[in-house]
Formats: structure tokens, C-alpha cells, sequence
């Protein structure tokens, strides 16, 4: 199963857990199995088109998707998935 | 001017020693650092590391750029300021610490906020940007702003545990640009949906570590020296000590150096982030209001939509229902009596207010403007602040 690492922002929807094993073939599985197991996230991580939103980055191993073959990023038992929101700072 | 022209005298001479005498950067990269002019966004978290040491590094010619006042809630992180300068200006208690430690290098500071229509012309005088600003809408603006100007953006970012660093619009030896803010994130996040920090805090130390790797990225991209962390995102974990350096690419589709470029000068920033778009007006009370209400008996129902330690710490007597939670709890808020929704500073209860209007229909909901800290300032200053 891939290794995905939650950002500290979305943890309080992941029960404050920051590395999460899930199976899943692709990145897009990868993602529908999380935002099913937690379902607070799907908001963050999926947009009103079915996609991943502009503020959210997602790495697989050291590479952005979306220079690799976006949702359809193929994913390996070892692989790690990094989620990297935009985070700007202190002002309330 | 020519960094080979700068000269140096016999103090600056052996105060800058430990740099000399390393190999790989020499009396060269010295000079460069002298001949420099570097202007830092923000004064705060980040920007409190990063001045320190680009004044002790000989940087030549630092710009501040801050509007803030120094605040008792600032010291546990801002480690340029002291008890001494809460209530002062920043960037003027900033210039005061930073001629104390070298009076060799010259500062220049802005006592404004930064604008789309003062950007440029502040920028535009400067080599290098390092942005340590706190809002999404100022962080599009430094972005654009170095973009239109062919500037490097050292940008650096941090929320609890979690910091960020990259080199942006960095353009290497052979002419090529790099990445910048917008190809790493085309949109910024909808109005409330990242918390900031002052609403879900930062861990002191974190802008520490986090500002001074920026600002070691600011001594490489004007030395030379080593490779600059330009097309490379790097992402810190505090709680795990987990660190990971992406890599990070330029998207064609960028608007503002893509192929089709359709930015050709600064936007309203606050727009662009729904900072102004979203926001549906919400019926509101200042504390003397709140305060009148209470003195003549007025039959209200007060809701506090903070974290039950933030409660532990001050109160007034409000009924406590933390934001997360206000959905579940809506059952719990009056809806024939008038309701005061309140929190620290105005912000969390107003989304409180504007969930519970869109889903539930309360048309009975006033926000309390400032907040409790407005409160503690207007009506019981001997209520704790934090």
C-alpha cells in the first residue's frame, strides 16, 4: 500500500493521524479510498469537477502529477504520496 | 555598481572573517553580499530571522517593508523585538536592532502595507525579494510584482508545524526562469478554508528554522554560491521531522509568463482571493453596544465559537460551542431572542454566523466586531488578552 502524508492543516479530518496507508492503483483510487475513509476531506481534496483543486499539490515520490499523468499517476506498494497545501501564514 | 569595486574597511574586514576564509565563498561573495540590496516583506515570524541574519551576512542595502505594530502576542516568535518595543512600529524597532548589530550596511524601512499600487515602485529599486508575509492576497501580489519585474522571490511560508521553501522567478546562468508561486499554485484556497495562524497558532521555533533557511537562500541567489533551491519545493514537518525536497516545474498555462500570458500588470489581490467576493454581510455589534445591551438587562443569548482553552483563558460568560462544532450545536442557539456570536477577534464567528444563515435560516445572529479582544480593550481590561 502507498504511504500518503496528510498536511497539518487537513489533519483534524484524518483524526490527527499524518501518515496514512492506502491502497489503490492510481492516484486518483488512491484519493476516492481517503476521502471515503474520511469523508471531511473530500471538500479539501476534490473540486466541484472531480478534480484535484489548484491550491492542493500532490507529489507522488519527489514529482509534482500534475507533471506526471495527473489522477492517473500510477502508484506502487512503496510509493509516497505527499498532500501540500497553499499555507500563507498568520493574518486571521 | 561592480561588486569587484566595493571595498571593505578594517572592521568590516574582520567581522565578516568567518566568511572569507570558506573556500567556496571568499572575499568575492563578500562583496557581492555588500553590493546587494535585498527588501524583505514583512517583518514578523519569518521576516524577524531572516533580517537578522542578512544584516549580520553584510547583506549592503536591506529594505523593510511592515505596517504592524509590535504586540505582546508577537515575542513568543518575532525574536527581533522585545518587551520594550510593544506598541512601536516594526519596521522602526526593527531598524533599531538591526543598526545595533552592523552599523556597516544601510536600511531602509516602510511603515505601509504593500499594494498593488505601490509594489512595483518599492520592489523595482531592489535585487532580491524574500516574502515573509501572512495572507494569501500579499503573497500573489509579492509573486506577480517579482514576476513583471524580472526579480527572484526567496519565498518561505509556515502554519503550526508545517513550514515551506522555494526560490521563485529565479533566473539561473544561462537566462532560463524558473518556477513561480502561480505554477505551484494557479488559485489560492477559498476564503476560510485554510485556517490562518493566528486562528490555529505556530509553534514558535517553526519560523525560526523556516526563516533562516530563507535567508540562507537569499546569501546563495546573491552570492552565487552553491545551487539555489529554484525549481525545487521544499516542504518541512516539524511534528515528525519529516522534510521532503519536491521538484517543481513552470506551467505553460501560467497566466502571468506562460505561453499566453494575460496578467500584464498587478490585480486587486484581495478580489482574486475572495477576501472581498465571498463575504455576505452579517448584521454586527461593536463592544459598547454589547456592553449597553448587558448594563440594561437585555434578554440575549451569548455564543462563544472558540477552543475550549481559549475560553479557559478569557470569557465572558458566553455559552461555549467551538466553531467545528457549531452545525451539531445548532439546536443549542436561541431563536426568538437576539444572539451575540462572538470569538478572539470577529472572524471565526462570522463564518459561524454565515453557516448557520445559509443552512438553517438564523436571522437572529450578531456578530461581535473585534471580538473578545476588542472587549478586553473597550469595555473589562482586566480580562487576560492573548
Amino acid at each position: 500500500m502507498a504511504t500518503v502524508f496528510i498536511p497539518t492543516p487537513l489533519r483534524k479530518f484524518t483524526n490527527n493521524t499524518a501518515k496514512l496507508e492506502v491502497a489503490g492503483n492510481n492516484v486518483s483510487e488512491v484519493v476516492s479510498k481517503l476521502t471515503g475513509n474520511f469523508p471531511e476531506l473530500k471538500r479539501h481534496l476534490i473540486n466541484a469537477d472531480g478534480k484535484i483543486p489548484s491550491f492542493i499539490n500532490i507529489f507522488v515520490d519527489d514529482d509534482d502529477i500534475r507533471n506526471l499523468q495527473q489522477e492517473q499517476t500510477v502508484v506502487k506498494e512503496n510509493t509516497i504520496i505527499s498532500i501540500v497545501p497553499a499555507i500563507a501564514g498568520g493574518r486571521e | 555598481m561592480d561588486h569587484r569595486d566595493i571595498k571593505f574597511s578594517r572592521d568590516e574586514m574582520s567581522r565578516y572573517n568567518r566568511h572569507i576564509i570558506i573556500p567556496e565563498f571568499g572575499l568575492e561573495a563578500q562583496q557581492k553580499l555588500k553590493a546587494s540590496k535585498v527588501l524583505v516583506i514583512g517583518s514578523g515570524g519569518l521576516g524577524s530571522p531572516v533580517l537578522l541574519y542578512l544584516a549580520a551576512a553584510g547583506i549592503g542595502t536591506i529594505g523593510i517593508v511592515d505596517f504592524d505594530v509590535v504586540d505582546d502576542s508577537n515575542l513568543q516568535r518575532q525574536v527581533l523585538f522585545g518587551v520594550g518595543e510593544v506598541g512601536q512600529p516594526k519596521v522602526e524597532a526593527a531598524k533599531r536592532r538591526l543598526e545595533s548589530l552592523n552599523p556597516h550596511i544601510n536600511l531602509k524601512v516602510y511603515n505601509t502595507q504593500l499594494t498593488s499600487k505601490n509594489a512595483l515602485d518599492l520592489i523595482k529599486e531592489y535585487d532580491v525579494v524574500a516574502d515573509g508575509t501572512d495572507n494569501f492576497p500579499t503573497r500573489y501580489l509579492v509573486n506577480d510584482a517579482c514576476v513583471l519585474l524580472g526579480k527572484t522571490n526567496v519565498y518561505a511560508s509556515i502554519f503550526q508545524f508545517e513550514g515551506q521553501v522555494s526560490v521563485f522567478n529565479y533566473i539561473n546562468g544561462k537566462g532560463e526562469v524558473g518556477p513561480n508561486y502561480r505554477d505551484l499554485y494557479a488559485t489560492p484556497p477559498p476564503a476560510g478554508l485554510v485556517p490562518s495562524c493566528a486562528e490555529g497558532g505556530v509553534l514558535g521555533v517553526l519560523p525560526g528554522i523556516i526563516g533562516s533557511l530563507q535567508a540562507l537562500e537569499v546569501i546563495k541567489v546573491v552570492t552565487g554560491v552553491g545551487e539555489v533551491l529554484s525549481g525545487r519545493f521544499f516542504s518541512f514537518d516539524a511534528l515528525n521531522f519529516e522534510s521532503r525536497t519536491f521538484n517543481i516545474r513552470r506551467n505553460p498555462n501560467n497566466p502571468l509568463n506562460g505561453n499566453n500570458p494575460t496578467i500584464k500588470e498587478l490585480i486587486d489581490y484581495e478580489q482574486f482571493c475572495g477576501v472581498k467576493a465571498v463575504e455576505k454581510k452579517i448584521k454586527e455589534i461593536n463592544s459598547l453596544e454589547l456592553n449597553e445591551w448587558q448594563q440594561r438587562g437585555e434578554d440575549f443569548q451569548i455564543i462563544d465559537v472558540r477552543e475550549p482553552y481559549e475560553y479557559e483563558i478569557c470569557n465572558i460568560g458566553a455559552e461555549l460551542i467551538p466553531l467545528a462544532t457549531v452545525v451539531e450545536n445548532a439546536g443549542r442557539i436561541d431563536r426568538k431572542r437576539k444572539v451575540v456570536v462572538q470569538c478572539k477577534t470577529g472572524n471565526r464567528s462570522g463564518k459561524a454566523i454565515r453557516e448557520l444563515e445559509e443552512r438553517f435560516g438564523f436571522d437572529n445572529l450578531y456578530n461581535l466586531k473585534g471580538g473578545i479582544l476588542g472587549y478586553i480593550d473597550d469595555i473589562n481590561p482586566k480580562l487576560t488578552k492573548y
